[in-house]
């Protein structure tokens, strides 16, 4: 366009420092995207480089010496594991054993896991880092003959499926987040039970019956603010009112449920009540803004067929919200699931090992095992940390892709 | 239903946004099967007029209605008259199609549903399909959604709807603003179609419609006094409106002088 008029040429447009400004501020938002973007990769990163690498075991009893007639170990039918679980451990705890549940109901892997842990009994000495395991191997293996002769090395896969399986245990070679697990499931439901009908039914409220006025305006100030209020005072309402106030509902003893004499309200059902509580405000808000977002001529088009407001919302606001309100709801939710500091408040238990059975139990989650975990000193808890950290993400991503596809299955056009 | 001399009457109907008076002094009669047009420049109060006619302004929570509007004689504003009755007999179709995200079906059989019909449905939303001159385009995909469809057809499911509930009166809000010609005309032949057995009101923009389609005329236009308040400047039958209109404001609206 060497000919192009001078048109094309008129200084007083500043074309190009308008052009400049444009690409600075470009550069300042993909650098803003990179930083996030690192961010993950290394927090990520982390996790991974913390849940697989080498350990060095140190067994008490060699399994090989547990072969009976050739038979290795872990071929053995039950008969045999017991006889050789009996040859090597002391009568009393054969004994207790036999109380927690009779030999005569436990399977055979029940029995290996009793050999496993309380005859072979491998204890991990040292443990690394995946990093370390692949580029310093040679350094590794140094460590291990100067410092532990009797040690094997192993590769292990800190997240392995016995870990999700597992119950929590004070040897961090058996131990596992299933007691967590379930807690963060148990609260979970029992938080969605309480904050989505009582949510969904306040947004509908406030959104299709109230009127505009002072008090309802000052209501919906107050909510919007509740959403931003910090989880741990959350926690110290729960402490005060579902465990201390209404401890003889939360603690079951109203219903009959539990011992009196030692039962409390730092439950299952205080924990789930207290988080319910939490995302409450999250629920409405977001639950106001699907039915926001639902045209207005649709209520017109139901209206001017003869429908009562309730006819209106049952048939129209609420399908048509619906993706919304779920959507919302379980991005909600699991911010609940990662919650840590209000359990702690209401007094989740650190350290448990039986499964939850009901809404009275006591409980642990997932983030307060973590928790734990990491303050221990030995290094193989930072190992389990990191495990049940991917175990949490793994929860987390499952729930984000239901509400998406939640979202995507029953989204409409008006 | 036809125990009245009019359809609808209504006796210094005003209605108020807040403390802004939007219409006012409005004495209108509405015979029976007639279509009668609702025209003025934009702002007058056309659409506030019709939509006080089932009630439908009190869905916005600052608007008060004073006066009366009969209905069959009763005053629909009366105490103890539910709007959702009125509603029921005094059915709506809207500027923009506004379908139900339902099929096609659910969308005329709902509204007789909620309103206690009991007969056969099939049908029900066979006959107000046929009544909307819809039924041959879409017989065969009454299942798929009343949103798949095409803006003129669209706007005809709306008006299937509306009749499925056996209203006397069918107000229409610029029920063709959104629409092409095509569309627009075959709606407009829909309406001589439906005026043999209900009452249309209709509220147009558009004069040659209003020309085309009505039977009688009302001319809205704001006040001269600076209020804005819009005020029926004229009524009659359509064909004297236009050809020979009675105040000069009304003779300035529809050869275009102004609006």
């Amino acid at each position: 366009m060497s000919q192009a008029p001078s048109k094309f040429a008129d200084a007083s447009l500043q074309v190009n420092r308008r052009h400049v400004s444009g690409k600075l501020w470009l550069t300042i938002f993909q650098v803003a995207t990179l930083i996030g973007v690192v961010a993950l990769t290394v927090l990520l990163l982390t996790i991974l480089n913390d849940s697989f690498g080498y350990v060095a075991v140190e067994n008490k009893v060699d399994p090989d010496s547990l072969a009976v007639n050739g038979i290795p170990l872990d071929a053995q039918d039950k008969e045999t594991l017991m006889q050789t679980l009996r040859a090597n451990i002391s009568a009393g705890l054969y004994a207790r054993f036999e109380r927690d549940q009779p030999f005569a109901e436990r399977d055979a892997a029940n029995v290996y896991a009793l050999i496993q842990e309380f005859v072979i009994s491998p204890r991990i000495l040292e443990s690394w880092t995946l990093y370390d395991s692949l580029f310093i191997r040679e350094q590794i293996s140094e460590t291990l003959e100067r410092d532990f002769p009797n040690a094997e090395l192993q590769f292990r896969n800190w997240l392995s499926w016995n870990f999700v399986r597992a119950q929590q245990s004070s040897y961090p070679e058996i131990a596992g987040v299933r007691t967590a697990i379930l807690g963060s499931l148990w609260t979970i439901g029992i938080a969605i039970a309480f904050s989505l009908p009582v949510g969904v039914g306040a947004a509908v409220y406030l959104q299709e019956y109230a009127q505009d006025n002072q008090i309802n305006r000052i209501i919906q100030t107050n909510i919007n603010n509740l959403a931003g209020v910090p989880s741990i005072i959350y926690g110290m309402l729960g402490l005060a009112i579902f465990v201390r106030a209404f401890g003889l509902f939360t603690s079951g003893i109203a219903f009959g449920a539990v011992d009196p004499a030692t039962a409390n309200g730092r439950t299952i059902l205080s924990a789930g009540l207290t988080l319910g509580l939490l995302v409450l405000p999250l629920i409405i808000i977001n639950a106001q803004e699907a039915i926001k977002a639902v045209p207005n001529s649709l209520r017109e088009a139901s209206f001017g067929l003869g429908a009562t407001r309730w006819e209106t919302i049952w048939a129209h606001v609420l399908p048509n919200a619906l993706p919304g309100i779920l959507t919302g709801s379980i991005l909600a939710v699991s911010r609940a699931i990662g919650e840590t500091a209000p359990l702690i408040v209401i007094g989740a238990s650190t350290f448990i090992q039986v499964d939850p059975s009901g809404p009275f139990s006591k409980f642990t989650t997932l983030p307060i095992q973590i928790f734990q975990w990491t303050t221990r000193p030995q290094g193989a808890y930072h190992h389990l940390a990191a495990a049940a950290s991917l175990v949490l993400l793994v929860m987390l991503l499952t729930l984000n892709a239901t509400a998406i596809l939640l979202r995507n299955r029953s989204r409409r056009s008006y | 239903m036809q125990n009245s001399t009019y359809a609808i009457e209504t006796k210094d109907l005003a209605i108020f946004y807040g403390a802004f008076q939007a219409v006012g002094n409005v004495n209108l009669e509405i015979e029976h099967h007639k279509i009668t047009a609702i025209i003025g420049p934009s702002g007058c109060g056309k659409s506030t007029v019709l939509r006080a006619f089932n009630r439908m302004n009190e869905l916005i929570p600052s608007v008060s209605t004073k006066g009366v509007v009969l209905f069959n004689g009763h005053n629909i504003y009366e105490r103890d008259v539910d709007p959702v009755e009125v509603r029921r007999h005094v059915g709506m179709v809207f500027q923009k199609p506004n379908p139900f995200p339902k099929s096609i079906y659910e969308n005329i059989a709902w509204g007789a549903r909620i309103n206690g019909y009991t007969g056969n449905m099939d049908e029900l939303v066979e006959s107000a399909l046929r009544g909307a001159a819809l039924w041959d385009e879409v017989h065969d995909k009454l299942d798929q959604s009343g949103t798949s469809l095409s803006g003129g057809q669209q706007q005809r499911l709306c008006i299937a709807r509306a009749i499925a509930v056996k209203p006397d009166i069918i107000l229409m809000d610029e029920p063709c603003s959104a629409l092409d010609p095509i569309a627009t005309l075959r709606i407009e032949e829909l309406m001589y179609d439906l005026a043999r057995e209900y009452t249309i009101i209709i509220v147009t923009h558009n004069m040659q419609q209003a020309a085309r389609v009505s039977d009688y005329t009302a001319f809205f236009s704001l006040s001269e006094d600076g209020k804005r308040t819009g005020q029926l400047m004229e009524y009659g039958d359509t064909k004297t409106i236009f050809t020979n209109p009675g105040r000069k404001i009304t003779e300035d609206y529809i050869t275009g002088r102004f609006g």
